[in-house]
């Protein structure tokens, strides 16, 4: 199981690295969107200061958006799909296996980017710690709950907007607590209450997700 | 130890087929024939659990398969209308990928042996997208042939192949019948098999 596991994990992984263009397309997003509020709102530190969390969050949450629609349309279009549910390990193994992939080409660079663009924003040193960790529990949510809403639209021609509709909601809180830490903390506050439920949304999606994301791909393939 | 049990199959309203009862033993083979849009995908979808009959069940060893897919997906390989190649894999890590989804590891000189088999001997490094359409069908040969699965379902495998796949095609289910294997399949040309065939007929339900 552990084995099916990661022999998908380093499949997929070296499909992406095969076709890098696709692997920077999330990160060149998140940093052109995040480098263009500057200089369309104001440049002085303390407005920078004043909406960099939001900023830095909307955009990295839109980057993963973005990238969601490949986590599973190409093995859907080949037929690989069929043959992952087909496997005799259980499929959220697959899936999970699938997701962390996913994670790895979109929110660890997120991630890793996210402090330069954090300082480039004049965001304070304790603040940027915060927003590392904050990204860090955050952005693994928002692929395992992003992977539910791929699954019940990949059979979909342009599911994007649909996507958008069934994920966006539920992104909603994971938003909230992860810009709010980093702006509590940018004010010298403590932020543990913040980082806090984010590892607890991580644990629930990491536990529940790729249970339903499994359900419903089989719902997707059996029409 | 394969049974399809009264199964009935509706898409988009229109009734494919109703109360459809067989049974598949050891080294049989069993042909689904039908026109087109008669369900047969359809009904080689319901046979993997892939899709859900409206009524009636599948049985495998007399369980269920949709609560016992496990054990049933360790024992079948199905292989569709997709190629499932990934264009950017070689051809040997495409056969790898799709066995590491069984769960099976074998070694590369094994790999080798299918792909010299089915006639891609010296095509192991070359990727996907550099292969024809009737390449990439060898390539899902290969896995069938190292998948060491019991029940092989086929759906239109000889789709693509040249005059050379298809006596391949057929003298694979032969080679797996005379091991014990059983075949379930679809086909719109002729395959010439020269053994004892059971089929299906799909939109006049009746069995022959």
């Amino acid at each position: 199981m552990l084995k099916a596991y990661y022999h998908l994990l380093i499949r997929d992984l070296r499909l992406a690295l095969r076709s890098r263009h696709e692997l920077a397309n999330p990160l060149i997003f998140f940093v052109l969107v995040v480098t263009l509020f500057p200089l369309a709102v104001t440049p002085t530190p303390d407005a920078l200061q004043t909406m960099a969390p939001g900023v830095i969050w909307v955009s990295a949450l839109l980057a993963v958006l973005l990238s969601l629609d490949r986590l599973f349309k190409l093995d859907y279009e080949d037929g690989s799909l069929d043959q992952l549910m087909l496997s005799p390990n259980p499929l959220m193994i697959l899936v999970l296996a699938k997701v962390t992939a996913h994670w790895f080409l979109t929110g660890l660079p997120l991630v890793i980017i996210a402090p330069l663009l954090g300082i480039f924003m004049s965001l304070p040193a304790e603040a940027v710690i915060v927003l590392i960790y904050s990204l860090l529990l955050g952005t693994p949510v928002l692929s395992l709950v992003g992977a539910i809403g791929v699954s019940l639209t990949v059979a979909v021609n342009r599911g994007g907007v649909l996507l958008s509709l069934i994920i966006l909601p539920l992104y909603i809180p994971i938003l909230i607590f992860g810009a709010n830490a980093v702006d509590v903390a940018a004010d010298g506050l403590p932020v543990t209450g913040q980082l806090l439920f984010l590892g607890a949304v991580l644990a629930l999606a990491l536990s529940l997700a790729p249970l339903a994301t499994s359900v419903a791909l089989r719902i997707t393939a059996s029409r | 130890m394969f049974e399809a049990k009264s199964l009935e199959c509706v898409r988009d309203d229109r009734l494919l087929f109703n109360d459809l009862s067989f049974a598949v033993a050891e080294s049989e083979v069993l042909q689904i024939e039908g026109a087109n849009g008669s369900g047969k995908t359809s009904l080689l979808r319901i046979l993997c659990g892939l899709r859900l009959p409206e009524a009636g069940q599948v049985l495998w060893q007399e369980e269920s398969i949709i609560s016992n897919r496990e054990d049933y997906y360790a024992s079948m390989v199905y292989i569709g209308h997709l190629p499932c190649v990934k264009g950017d894999l070689t051809v040997l890590e495409n056969v790898r990928s799709l066995l590491d989804t069984r769960s099976l590891s074998l070694s590369n000189e094994q790999i080798e042996v299918a792909l010299a088999k089915v006639g891609l001997a010296s095509y192991e490094d070359v990727p996907g997208k550099a292969l024809s359409s009737g390449q990439r069908r060898r390539i899902l040969l290969a896995f069938i042939e190292l998948s060491q699965a019991k029940l092989w379902i086929l759906d239109e495998p000889l789709t693509a192949l040249d005059v050379q796949g298809v006596t391949l095609m057929e003298s694979m289910i032969m080679e797996h019948k005379q091991a014990g294997g059983s075949v379930v399949f679809t086909t719109h040309h002729g395959m010439q098999l020269e053994c004892e065939m059971s089929s299906v007929q799909l939109g006049r339900r009746s069995r022959g």
